[in-house]
């Protein structure tokens, strides 16, 4: 391992948040293709360290930066990679919050908006078909995305105690499995 | 505490909460905002948080982190807030939604740097993946229907703000399908929308 400047770090991460439109899954080829290019984590790891970052919870993208900067500079390091990459899009959100806040009852705005809020709501339902088709159709999945949409969006169920309950199931049943397989 | 400070604070560990339970990345913090921040708390309207969920794909960076900082922001300001109050209400969400995966990281890092490769995790993983998928789903429903309870009765109708007219429909059908044929396009499908409601919705 080698040792990064923080300085460093910082400016790199502060790019990749900068520049990066579209969230997290475009912006994980531009930092790992900076970490390639910069050799601060062996081509070897890198699997590894998506897969966490996927599957940890929270933002893609910080867990990255966070994992990168702690293997690079330890805990200063973390802290840096993170600041780095979300002050730009802090920065750049605020901006259009304060001024959209004094714009937003203009009818321009206003028609502009008419048009963008369906095509908003398109682009999430595209993802969520996009979704269910990379489970496969298995009947099991399917059922439990079907049952969750249905569990939140009219019922009103707070998505926190279905993933609670699905954590546990799940964590049960691969224990149970675990300890008839020994 | 003045009112402002509590909401604050209220904001914080909303964020923290929602932070903790975010799986799937940013998409998925959109169902927990709209469910503990529209909805539960009613801070903000749905239609104020779908014109966040547009803005927050447009712009750089992490889209969950993105709609997070808007989100703190539009809260503290729908209360009345200060413009400098509002910033420290995005300034505390952007912090709250990065602490919890921050401890984790950290820990993960430290201690179990392979934790993913345990049969448990996986098998977690697999099986909050459908999950999220419903949970992202949900976020879209609950932007184009309106759910009310009463007495155990479901009243169900449109939510006017998003979908005024046939025209949104057509929009809607559209961004859904480009969305689906052309990969990473989010950006010009919604600059598209905002050139189709300029011209279509005077």
């Amino acid at each position: 391992m080698q040792r990064v400047s923080l300085w460093k770090l910082f400016l790199v991460f502060n790019k990749i948040g900068a520049f990066t439109i579209g969230g997290g899954y475009m912006m994980l080829p531009a930092i790992e293709d900076e970490l390639l290019r910069r050799k601060w984590i062996p081509e070897a790891d890198l699997p590894d360290v998506v897969a966490l970052s996927q599957s940890a919870p929270g933002l893609i993208s910080v867990n990255m930066a966070i994992f990168a900067g702690y293997r690079l500079h330890g805990f200063a390091g973390s802290i840096v990679a993170t600041l780095g990459c979300i002050l730009p899009p802090f920065a750049i959100i605020l901006a259009i919050a304060m001024f959209f806040s004094d714009f937003s009852d203009t009818p321009v705005v206003q028609r502009i908006f008419a048009g963008v809020r369906p095509v908003a709501v398109g682009l999430i339902a595209a993802y969520t078909i996009k979704l269910l088709r990379a489970g496969g159709g298995r009947w099991w999945k399917l059922l439990l995305s079907f049952s969750t949409m249905a569990a939140v969006a009219l019922l009103q169920l707070s998505p926190v105690w279905i993933l609670l309950t699905v954590i546990v199931v799940a964590a049960a049943t691969a224990y149970c499995l675990q300890r008839r397989a020994r | 505490m003045s009112e402002e400070m509590i909401l604050l604070w209220q904001l914080f560990w909303s964020f923290f909460f929602i932070g903790i339970f975010t799986f799937g990345g940013g998409y998925a913090i959109m169902s927990l905002i709209q469910s503990e921040i529209v909805i539960a708390r009613g801070w903000i309207s749905e239609a104020t948080f779908t014109d966040i969920a547009a803005i927050s794909q447009m712009t750089p960076g992490p889209i969950g982190l993105n709609c997070s900082t808007y989100t703190g922001y539009a809260v503290l300001r729908d209360a009345g807030a200060s413009v400098a109050v509002s910033t420290l209400g995005s300034a505390a969400a952007s912090l709250a939604i990065v602490l919890p995966s921050f401890i984790m990281m950290t820990l993960i890092v430290r201690f179990y740097a392979r934790a993913h490769e345990a049969p448990i995790f996986q098998r977690v993983m697999a099986a909050l993946k459908p999950a999220v998928a419903g949970l992202i789903g949900a976020a879209a429903l609950g932007m184009m229907l309106k759910v009310q309870w009463n007495d155990g009765i479901p009243a169900i109708s449109l939510l006017e703000e998003n979908f005024s007219s046939w025209k949104s429909w057509v929009l809607f059908a559209l961004a859904t399908a480009a969305s689906l044929r052309f990969k990473g396009a989010t950006v010009k499908i919604l600059l598209a929308g905002a050139l189709a409601g300029f011209i279509g919705f005077a």
